[in-house]
């Protein structure tokens, strides 16, 4: 009954809050950004695909993790200032509560070795995730040659010669900023090359 | 009260770090929370770092544990905050200016330059995070079954690393690593 073309009223912070705590409890195993693509996307239409893909891509290129960078976008889209910090909230109180319960378990039963065998574990696995998590950042945003290059050196820096991280990403994120700077349209056509 | 200056010193430091996730992050967080301040072990930053993998939400709630072993509950809330707030109020204010800038002509230089950096982060991450986490064959060879697992199908990540707990403490009976 009502037009297509109107967009839908935003929701109310508490609407918002509830909606990011949901999807911050269930969110398990990481993969946030899939989660969160169902719940803004397809279930409450609060936003289309491509205004999700455009905040999604400027929450990559910000620091900040993925989850909590889209949480203040979104929210800050649908309702300003407080609705960023609402849906960050609830965002991240699930998780929060449960890691700060961890701690304390930990401190009681981190040292029984069957937990550590557990622990122990789990980082190998989580090993396997950070790398794929890793190579699928990759594949999305590796184009050249140098930009390879750019990772490679980059990764033995911090990893090997422990060049502090703010460093590297500094030194390195000038080069490859300025290796992939606009250039005219015609890039430097010499007057040799230049037809007629 | 000096620890929680500390707390919010360290993860606050950290927070800006986090291009292109969590891990890259990671090299500085072994460094300032087991070498500099000692708060945990390097085998204990790994436990609450991979924990903090199966917990729901964003993947890096373990500054919380962190912050609630130097201080309790106003520990974990003192390092929740450090680390989200000057992100937070980062990405609050290019998000409004970035729409903006949908045709400033360095966007996508700037896009394309962090990205590969940022992968370059995540990879000296999960180079340093696997000296600490592969201490043998056999958990080399649970890292490479999830990674495998993972690039391949679109499993939960949840249940691997579940099953690679448990495949730790089978290891653990029968006294292998």
């Amino acid at each position: 009954m009502s037009e297509p073309e109107t967009p839908p009223p935003p929701p109310s912070l508490g609407r918002l809050f509830w909606v990011f705590f949901v999807m911050g409890a269930t969110s398990l195993g990481g993969g946030v950004v899939g989660y969160l693509r169902t719940g803004l996307v397809v279930r409450q239409k609060w936003l289309d695909d491509l205004s999700f893909v455009e905040l999604l891509s400027i929450s990559q290129t910000l620091p900040g993790l993925n989850a909590t960078n889209m949480s203040i976008l979104v929210g800050d889209r649908l309702r300003g200032g407080w609705g960023a910090l609402v849906a960050t909230l609830g965002m991240c109180l699930p998780g929060a509560t449960l890691m700060t319960a961890a701690a304390f378990a930990y401190g009681v039963g981190g040292d029984d070795p069957w937990s550590k065998a557990f622990l122990h574990g789990i980082a190998a696995g989580a090993l396997g995730l950070i790398v794929v998590v890793g190579v699928q950042l990759g594949s999305k945003v590796l184009k050249e040659f140098a930009d390879y290059v750019f990772v490679i050196a980059t990764a033995v820096a911090v990893a090997f010669l422990k060049v502090p991280v703010p460093y590297a990403l500094l030194a390195a994120g000038a080069i490859a900023i300025w290796w992939h700077r606009p250039r005219d349209r015609t890039p430097k056509a010499g007057p040799k090359e230049d037809p007629k | 009260m000096k620890n929680l200056w500390d707390l919010a010193a360290v993860f606050s430091y950290l927070s800006l770090l986090t291009v292109g996730g969590g891990m890259a992050a990671f090299p500085e967080l072994k460094d300032l929370t087991v070498n500099t301040y000692h708060w945990v072990t390097f085998p204990e930053l790994l436990h609450f770092y991979s924990l903090g993998q199966l917990a729901p939400g964003p993947n890096m709630m373990m500054v919380a544990s962190i912050g609630a072993v130097v201080g309790h509950i106003p520990g974990a809330l003192v390092a929740l905050i450090a680390f989200f707030l000057p992100t937070g109020l980062l990405t609050l204010f290019v998000g409004r200016l970035w729409t903006h800038l949908a045709t400033w002509r360095w966007r996508p230089a700037i896009q394309t330059g962090l990205g590969s950096v940022a992968v370059g982060l995540v990879a000296a991450g999960a180079i340093i995070m696997g000296m600490g986490a592969v201490t043998g064959i056999f958990s080399g060879a649970i890292a490479v079954i999830v990674f495998l697992l993972l690039w391949r199908t679109k499993i939960n990540p949840a249940y691997p690393i579940v099953v690679s707990g448990l495949v730790g403490m089978a290891m653990h009976w029968l006294n292998i690593n």
